[in-house]
């Protein structure tokens, strides 16, 4: 946690945080102890890869962030907002989740439709309503394709579909699962090119190290439930050791140290 | 809209017909074969006169009469019941051609014949003319049940996800070395419908957390603007207001 630290300045300015997470734990129903409190703090404007190998409790952590299970102990706030059920659908504006199979998330009969379902929901209409799935469109470089369903897209072309349906409902935070899971290379580079002109927060879980090293700056590593490393992204991959004990591997002939 | 869900029953168009607003049809439609189901059976000119109102839609829907004909063949199998009916029914009888048949079974076998033509092809009208996806913005806004409304959504778009499942499954099966033919393999095919049944339900509680992330709560938010006006609703219920004269026709005049 020492490089909390280093990072230093944006925390004192007065604005709060787009994501604190504070000594966060959960057990599910069946008594399996997912997080034993996890803290994490991300300011505005920054971009972070959270990793960690399967059952870590990445997944359980990100269904917190708006409010899908509810915390056993410790708090979430974002943008200052504490997450609890009397302002939960303000909290879920605010935190946008891009799911890491696009089937799951489209699931209007067309692109445009299933832009506009989530700014709907938040009580857009009009000509305000039809702006924003425009621009959504329009930032993920997919506004031609508008009226056809999202079922004869390619895979690439689903997954900034489901980005943009997050982006209609102007987040405070974006929240990305797997984004670069079943993308071929070049799609794979696409949806970076995408999120890199992003001026967003943005909180991405993933198994690809070297996609986390391109897009984000910061990395928080979970296992077994606990933050076990936070630092810039290029010096926690170049960490062998570390990598190692928490079961995570750059791909062959990737080096960094 | 719906542009990506081709429907085989669906004739793209840009007639009068499809212009309609969907929720004017589908009442104009529900209208219609009420008429006709309450038409007494011996008003043949009346049944004519349905057929006639029909053909006029068609026509202004720019719909070939051969389209029609061939997707009404869905019919047949429900009709094989009215052939049986002239053989089956009672007394008095008439004598055709050699054979014996009974008056009232001929009338009930019309009766069946007659309604439920006209009530097919009043149906293959508003399909034909409505995309599926209008179909259900028709409904909502006709204040279906919201839960109704949102299952029919979900199904129309996922139902080709799981087809695509179901054929993949199948494509590993085959690929290693399942026959679907022969009768002792049914097994392996009745364990791949359990297998996808519940794929189905885990992607069902997937959507449903991916929804509620988006502010989902319980019922679908109404994407277009455009209102049905008073002028719509009279041109599209006008056809419905003929048949419901021919009705009243039909029962004064038997």
């Amino acid at each position: 946690m020492k490089a909390q630290a280093d990072r230093g300045a944006p925390g004192t300015s007065g604005i709060a945080p787009s994501l604190e997470v504070t000594e966060l734990a959960f057990a599910y129903p069946d008594g399996h102890q997912a997080l034993y409190g996890v803290s994490l703090r991300v300011e505005r404007g920054e971009r972070v890869a959270l990793l960690g190998p399967n059952g870590a409790g990445k997944t359980t952590l990100v269904l917190h962030l708006n409010g899908i299970l509810t915390a056993g102990h410790g708090s979430v706030a974002v943008g200052g907002l504490p997450v609890a059920r009397r302002h939960l659908q303000e909290i879920r504006r605010r935190v946008g989740i891009v799911f890491q199979d696009p089937d799951d998330q489209l699931f209007m009969p067309t692109v445009a439709e299933d832009v506009a379902f989530g700014p709907a929901n938040f009580g857009y209409t009009g000509a305000d309503l039809a702006a924003r799935v425009e621009t959504a469109l329009a930032t993920v470089g997919m506004a031609e394709h508008r009226d056809r369903s999202p079922l004869h897209l390619s895979g690439g072309q689903r997954r900034r579909v489901a980005l943009a349906t997050v982006l209609a409902c102007d987040p405070e935070i974006l929240v990305l699962d797997e984004p670069s899971a079943n993308l071929d290379p070049v799609a794979r580079r696409e949806l970076a090119d995408v999120l890199l002109d992003l001026d967003a927060t943005m909180l991405m879980v993933t198994h690809d190290l070297p996609y986390a090293l391109q897009l984000c700056p910061r990395s928080v590593v979970i296992d077994d439930g606990v933050v076990v490393a936070d630092g810039p992204t290029r010096a926690l991959l170049a960490d062998a050791e570390l990598l190692r004990r928490h079961r995570l591997e750059l791909p062959y002939g990737f080096r960094l140290d | 809209m719906g542009a990506g869900h081709a429907h085989p029953l669906y004739r793209p168009g840009d007639s009068p017909v499809h212009r309609l607003p969907p929720e004017v049809k589908i009442v104009a439609a529900v209208v219609g074969v009420c008429c006709v189901v309450a038409t007494p059976r011996a008003a043949f000119g009346v049944f004519a006169g349905y057929l006639l109102l029909l053909a006029g839609i068609w026509v202004v829907a720019g719909i070939p009469f051969g389209w029609i004909l061939r997707r009404s063949l869905i019919e047949t199998p429900f009709v094989v019941l009215a052939v049986l009916l002239p053989f089956a029914g009672d007394d008095p009888r008439i004598e055709w051609i050699g054979l014996s048949l009974s008056e009232p079974g001929l009338y009930g076998a019309w009766n069946i014949l007659a309604k439920g033509t006209l009530g097919v092809l009043t149906s293959l009208t508003l399909a034909g003319t409505t995309p599926l996806r209008d179909l259900l913005l028709g409904l909502q806004r006709l204040h279906a049940p919201h839960l109704v409304i949102t299952i029919a959504t979900l199904m129309l778009r996922y139902i080709d996800v799981i087809a695509g499942e179901a054929h993949r499954m199948r494509l590993a099966r085959i690929s290693r070395g399942h026959d679907p033919r022969f009768l002792w393999q049914a097994g392996a095919t009745a364990r791949g419908v359990g297998t996808l049944f519940v794929r189905s339900y885990e992607r069902g509680e997937r959507v449903h957390l991916a929804m509620l992330s988006r502010g989902w709560t319980g019922r679908m938010p109404q994407l277009t603007e455009q209102r049905t006006t008073r002028r719509q609703w009279a041109v599209g219920l006008a056809p419905a207001a003929l048949a419901a004269a021919l009705a009243l026709a039909g029962s004064i005049l038997t």
